[in-house]
């Protein structure tokens, strides 16, 4: 933990535009470059800042969740993706899609998405368990 | 049949409730199924005696020939109805015999979990199918053997047997996949069908001595022999049931299984005669030192091995015939007399043959059984171990009669001399303890619980029934598993009295040799003792000479490679690497300079690749970590930055992060890091050291680099995806499509690795050892009664 007054408030508003920015990246991935790796190591670099400004405990707080439990809800949303279609019948993975509207104004959604979901909550879950097990290792 | 040894997997994880719930009757309700199952088996004979065969195929892992594939022919069936039968009667003895042990639910789960494996080894036509059910029966036997984990003796039998049988099944493993390869299909009934192309093949002998290596070591032949006598530390039924009538004829299974694709060249005649008959007198001469019942049994088993090695190699219309009934009579006898032997160690509470004596008044229904199997045994008409024995000196003596008179004459001696020794034991299992002067035991003895005695009841009157009635014999079993063996329909006659022959002279020959033997016992056992001293023959001991050596080349290599530090450890990592890619490069001349184009690049790529350098080289100089770190990721962010030159914004935003998360994470590990007094500048040599090895490391990298890009990109992939990743996975930006729809299996994996490094960390760093924390003093306490 760093004890500045600048790097602490500056945190304060960064943190949230880092998250939103990072979920914006997670959604516009499928057409633009972004996506579920790439959100997830910019909302766990946001985190780690905000862990590094305010201390673990306070990034603890924030979570909510234990990074490891992140990590396995990323896994199992990912196999969530993979096991839906093979209960439909085709090979694990394959994607399932709704469609809405036609041509350039076509909206697609899918098991794609929430695999890549999955990837984000994974990437962050991971990062963060190694910054929380570094900064909170008792000398 | 698929679905016969998935039920037993199945009902063996039902078990443990089963025998939890119901501990009195857990071993008869638990029989059900291997009951059924012997009889749904069963039902297939007559079909199987008319010469029909069945097929069952399941695809696996079909690219790969990988199916779950099984065949039902004389030998599979009559394999087959001995596990499934002798296996009902195993459970059922188990339920008495480890009546109120605690353990008693996870030892059903572990003998019905073998059960299913033997199963699946003896119906598998597919070869890979084959060496997954093998193993799954080497780890299962592990369980059973050791069950008694408590005690070092079991744990090193169990470990002995696991690694002995395990590591021929490996070698096993790499022989049935070149004979795959060399007969062009991984179904056993298949290459049966190419046995002459294959006795041609370049890879025949590499082929059968790596088989052989398997199936020897499974069967206890000699010198892998000393592994089967330790398991009998494991329970009775775990001995009955793996060492008499399946574990260790998985090995003879497999032989006479292979017997029409690899079997009848001189090399396969040499080897299995030889060894199998070597085997057999050594396990007989063994056995008569033993003076536990179990052991002398154990040994015998061996003996018994190796005859039917023996006979597969032999190979004629007699031998297969003799192989057909002989293994059905051992199987017979050996678990009546194994389940007999544990009934009289449950009621006496010993096994040592000097303190057994006059039992059969006490327990007549035991005695019958064990007297019956034992009269088998020792191969007296009418038994089924008679006929057995007949037959088995008609094959060798007709082998001495066609062309390998040496050959066959000493397997006739050692047959001779093992056959007698066979009397002899069979006299100290039955004679000695039931019929001997009486003798006080232990545990004042009385008839064994009905579980106890079913077993080897219904054994020895089926090893008596087979022999009186050999039609019924010779009909179901005999000439379809001849048949088998033989590769073709042979004609085949099984009977009883066949004139005065050589095989009978031989036979009186044995009982007279056996009786006079049985009868100077303690004389015989005491010169055999003597001899054994004086050869200082010890194979056991020799195993733990091995696996003492194997520890010590284990301790050497770990010392020199894993010193504790991690410089060392990185440091074997990248003179490995530099050598394998640089080496194989060189072999292969695979490196090719690139053409003069590649030096044309925009000048920005220019301005970025000396900075790469510039910043390495404050790298490599730096005095401080923070420096040296720094100056690395100046060089990651320069190399996002050439990813974003040549249109790769999805690699560069990634690069970019993953530096920015470097930067974070090593600021944290610095933060607990010592000051730098451990970086300080390495002595000379070491500095030359580590600059050769790293010039090497970046030349060879860069040698792959310029060669790969010299080589022409295939762009059909490229297209491929470009083309379909809108149309197909409804999203233009094509990275991201490969990644979680077109290739999402492997993203899969990767984030599964992310996930294990996170949990890796967190392992490393939080979950190690406490450190104690220092015990609170206790606080003297001043007695203050006295104050004034």
């Amino acid at each position: 933990m760093m004890d500045s007054l600048i790097l602490r408030t500056a945190t304060r508003l960064l943190l949230s535009l880092m998250l939103l920015f990072s979920f914006f990246i997670l959604l516009r991935g499928h057409n633009e470059p972004g996506g579920g790796f790439i959100g997830g190591l910019i909302a766990a670099s946001a985190f780690a800042l905000h862990s590094i400004a305010f201390g673990p405990a306070a990034l603890r707080e924030v979570l909510t969740f234990d990074p490891k439990a992140i990590t396995g809800a990323g896994m199992l949303c990912a196999i969530a993706a993979g096991l839906w279609s093979a209960f439909l019948g085709d090979a694990f993975l394959t994607g399932q899609w709704l469609h809405w509207g036609e041509g350039d104004a076509a909206f697609h959604v899918g098991t794609p998405l929430l695999f890549d979901v999955g990837v984000f909550l994974v990437v962050i879950g991971a990062v963060l368990t190694i910054v929380l097990s570094l900064e909170e290792e008792d000398v | 049949m698929l679905s016969a040894i998935l039920g037993i997997f199945a009902w063996a994880l039902v078990a443990p409730i089963v025998a939890g719930r119901l501990p009195k009757l857990g071993g008869w309700v638990l029989a059900v199924v291997p009951a059924a199952l012997t009889v749904w088996f069963a039902g297939f004979l007559p079909e199987i005696a008319a010469g029909g065969v069945v097929r069952e195929v399941v695809p696996w892992i079909p690219g790969l020939g990988v199916n779950l594939s099984f065949y039902l022919d004389g030998l599979s069936l009559t394999f087959a109805l001995m596990v499934c039968g002798i296996g009902t009667l195993i459970v059922i003895y188990c339920g008495g015999y480890l009546h109120g042990d605690p353990m008693l639910p996870r030892f059903f789960l572990y003998i019905l979990a073998f059960m299913a494996s033997m199963l699946g080894v003896v119906l598998a036509d597919n070869v890979i199918s084959l060496i997954v059910f093998w193993e799954l029966t080497s780890v299962t036997s592990f369980l059973l053997i050791g069950y008694l984990h408590d005690s070092p003796k079991s744990r090193r039998s169990a470990l002995q047997a696991l690694l002995v049988t395990s590591l021929g099944g490996l070698v096993m493993m790499a022989g049935l996949i070149l004979l795959g390869i060399a007969g062009g299909s991984f179904e056993l009934s298949e290459l049966a069908g190419q046995g002459d192309l294959l006795r041609e093949h370049p890879l025949y002998l590499a082929v059968l001595i790596l088989i052989l290596v398997g199936t020897f070591t499974k069967s206890a032949q000699f010198p892998f022999h000393f592994w089967l006598p330790n398991a009998m530390d494991a329970p009775t039924p775990v001995s009955a049931y793996l060492h008499s009538a399946t574990m260790v004829k998985a090995g003879v299974y497999l032989m006479a299984r292979l017997a029409p694709t690899l079997g009848g060249t001189e090399v396969w005649i040499y080897t299995l005669v030889g060894f199998g008959a070597f085997t057999s007198l050594l396990g007989a001469i063994l056995a008569v030192r033993q003076t536990d019942l179990k052991r002398i049994l154990a040994y015998t088993t061996i003996t018994a091995l190796g005859q039917l090695t023996m006979l597969i190699g032999i190979g004629s219309v007699y031998a297969v015939e003799t192989f057909a009934v002989y293994l059905l009579a051992h199987a017979c006898y050996k678990g009546a007399l194994f389940m007999g032997v544990g009934a009289i160690d449950h009621e006496t509470g010993t096994r040592e043959v000097g303190q057994l004596g006059g039992l059969l008044r006490l327990m007549p229904v035991t005695a019958a059984a064990v007297g019956l199997a034992a009269m088998s045994n020792a191969g007296l008409p009418p038994f089924l171990g008679f006929l057995g024995k007949e037959f088995m000196y008609s094959s060798t003596v007709g082998m001495a009669g066609e062309g390998m008179p040496l050959l066959g004459w000493i397997a006739t001696l050692a047959m001779l001399a093992s056959n007698a020794l066979m009397l002899v034991t069979a006299g100290l299992v039955f004679v000695k303890p039931f019929l001997g002067p009486k003798i006080e035991t232990p545990k004042h003895a009385h008839e064994a619980p009905v579980s106890l005695w079913l077993g080897p009841v219904v054994l020895a009157a089926v090893g008596l029934g087979l022999g009186v009635f050999h039609g019924v014999l010779e009909r179901l079993f005999v000439v379809p598993m001849a048949a088998s063996l033989a590769g073709e329909a042979v004609e085949v006659h099984i009977y009883l009295w066949g004139g005065f022959t050589t095989p009978l002279g031989l036979s009186i020959v044995t009982v007279a040799l056996g009786a006079a033997l049985y009868l100077a016992w303690p004389r015989v056992k005491a010169t055999l003792d003597g001899v054994a001293r004086a050869l200082g023959y010890d194979s056991d001991g020799g195993w733990d000479r091995i696996l003492q050596g194997l520890v010590g080349i284990a301790w050497w290599q770990t010392r020199v490679i894993q010193s504790g530090y991690l410089r060392h450890y990185v440091m074997f990592t990248i003179v490995f690497t530099t050598v394998a890619i640089g080496a194989t490069m060189m072999v292969h001349g695979a490196y090719t300079a690139p053409s003069l184009a590649v030096l044309d690049a925009p000048y920005t790529a220019w301005v970025l690749a000396l900075t790469v350098i510039a910043a390495t080289s404050a790298a490599v100089v730096a005095r401080s970590r923070l420096v040296a770190i720094l100056s690395l990721g100046v060089v990651g962010v320069v190399i996002a930055l050439i990813f974003l030159l040549y249109g790769a914004p999805d690699v560069a935003i990634t690069q970019f992060m993953v530096e920015t998360l470097v930067v974070i994470i090593v600021a944290l590990v610095l933060a607990r890091l010592p000051r730098l007094t451990a970086f300080e500048r390495p002595n000379r040599r070491r500095a030359v050291r580590d600059a050769v090895i790293s010039i090497a490391f970046g030349a060879v990298v860069t040698a792959v680099m310029l060669s790969v890009i010299d080589l022409p990109i295939p762009l059909d992939l490229s297209e491929y995806f470009a083309t379909r990743s809108y149309t197909e996975g409804f999203g233009r930006n094509v990275v991201n499509v490969i990644l979680v729809d077109f290739r999402a299996v492997d993203t899969l994996g990767e984030i599964l690795v992310v996930a294990t490094a996170g949990l890796g960390a967190f392992a490393l760093l939080k979950a190690r050892p406490r450190r104690p924390t220092p015990e609170p003093t206790p606080v003297e306490t001043v007695k203050t009664g006295d104050r004034p």
